[in-house]
């Protein structure tokens, strides 16, 4: 293969090494409207010109500049309005597997069903294969729809917004037929999404959280930050869990706060054992403040918007699906 | 290990213009993979030459632009280069960067060809 341009040409491998071939092998595609059409017709009005100029191929180029995850962060977008428009404060909780994702979220549940009994919560389960993680949430009571992503190894924008409306968060339980009336639901409402357990995937695809939470066990060791640097960067705040275990564990707390503040200068930082409850206040009081921060723009202009939103993301997924 | 989602994204925007375009197939498909975006390109290169026999990319030379990596350091205040997120500024060793380049990973743009 031609290691410059990709094409499969069996000859250009020879001449490869140092890229010296200069692209003069034959491409093994026809360059020209006559060979195209060989044998039998000659049509040299078939192209996009519809006309035949001397010199000029019936190759054309189409520039299309586009992000390739623009289709998932249109759907993140209109999540993003929808979960606004409903109150509700999404965050994408990430993390290797193991790192205690779902035993902090039970606890982070119970914590917040004594502190904020009227508070509405829900989880979405991301895993490969089961719906055990969902099953540990809904013993706590709060509702959760698991997503199984199959051999996928993150949860994208689709599968949330296809998670979500299946919850009771949306205006508790209201048929989705209506046209977001801006008076509907007044409640803030915590939405928790966990995402597929892996460090590298999904920081790159935006579901429409609020933030991103990377958790990591003092089990795991106190350079993950570095090998792992686009899930810290992508990271507003990083949970630094099983810290009981700390005296048992060679975990530098110090080093590890510095190596995720080098790849990420503002990220915030919280210490907590879901187990003993040690750092639980400081988590809830996170999500708290960080939940209500600006929260319901809650009028009309931003009511239509996410109306907008989630019709061009329904069009999109049509238009993906067709 | 999730550039065989992205490849089948690009696939996908592949065979939307050409619905959209009228072309028959594509000659060359050009990529920017920015050396910031997260993507591994030769992981990348493999799923799209897995997924291409059949569809509209068969036969197509795939190139895969890698521009670097360049952030913003608040210390020089100035633009630097940078290989990967963990790197330090490699002019001050500094931390306090803010990748503003080599972070996207687009289509460029298609040669094709009508029939």
């Amino acid at each position: 293969m031609c290691v410059v341009c990709g094409c499969s040409n069996p000859g250009a491998s020879a001449t490869a090494p140092g890229h010296g071939h200069a692209h003069s092998h034959g491409h093994g595609h026809d360059h020209v409207p006559a060979q195209a059409h060989a044998p039998a017709d000659l049509d040299f009005g078939a192209n996009a010109a519809r006309v035949s100029v001397p010199g000029m191929s019936a190759e054309r180029a189409i520039k299309l500049e586009a992000d390739v995850l623009g289709a998932n962060d249109r759907i993140a977008r209109a999540n993003r309005a929808h979960f606004e428009a409903h109150g509700v404060a999404a965050y994408n909780l990430v993390s290797s597997p193991g790192s205690g994702k779902t035993t902090l979220l039970v606890a982070t549940i119970d914590a917040l069903r004594r502190a904020r009994p009227a508070l509405p919560l829900a989880v979405i389960e991301g895993d490969q294969q089961t719906s055990r993680d969902a099953d540990r949430i809904r013993a706590t009571g709060a509702p959760a729809i698991q997503v199984n992503t199959g051999k996928g190894c993150h949860l994208d924008a689709p599968m949330v917004a296809a998670a979500f409306e299946r919850l009771p968060l949306r205006g508790h339980g209201h048929d989705h037929g209506h046209a977001h009336d801006p008076g509907h639901d007044d409640a803030l409402s915590l939405l928790f999404i966990e995402n597929v357990g892996n460090l590298v995937c999904p920081a790159m695809w935006d579901l429409g959280e609020r933030a991103k939470v990377a958790i990591l066990s003092v089990t795991e060791g106190d350079d993950k930050p570095l090998k792992y640097p686009d899930m810290f960067a992508a990271a507003r705040l990083m949970v630094l869990t099983k810290t009981d275990l700390l005296p048992h564990v060679d975990f530098d707390v110090a080093r590890c706060i510095e190596a995720a503040q080098r790849v990420n200068p503002g990220i915030e930082v919280l210490l907590l054992s879901a187990k003993t409850g040690q750092g639980m206040d400081a988590w809830l009081d996170w999500l708290l403040a960080d939940a209500a921060r600006d929260a319901r723009p809650r009028d009309e202009t931003a009511a239509l918007k996410a109306r907008v939103a989630e019709l061009e993301a329904r069009l999109a997924q049509r238009e993906a699906a067709a | 290990m999730h550039e065989m989602s992205l490849a089948g994204g690009i696939l996908r925007m592949v065979e939307h213009a050409a619905a959209r375009e009228h072309f028959a197939r594509v000659a060359r498909l050009s990529l920017e993979a920015g050396a910031l975006a997260g993507v591994e390109v030769r992981a990348l290169r493999f799923a799209l030459e897995a997924m291409a026999p059949g569809t509209v990319l068969e036969g197509a030379a795939i190139e895969i632009d890698e521009p670097p990596g360049i952030a913003w350091c608040m210390r020089c205040c100035d633009s630097v280069a940078i290989g990967a997120r963990s790197d330090p500024c490699p002019r001050c060793g500094g931390w306090q960067l803010t990748p503003t380049g080599g972070t996207d990973l687009k289509v460029r743009e298609l040669i094709v060809h009508d029939a």
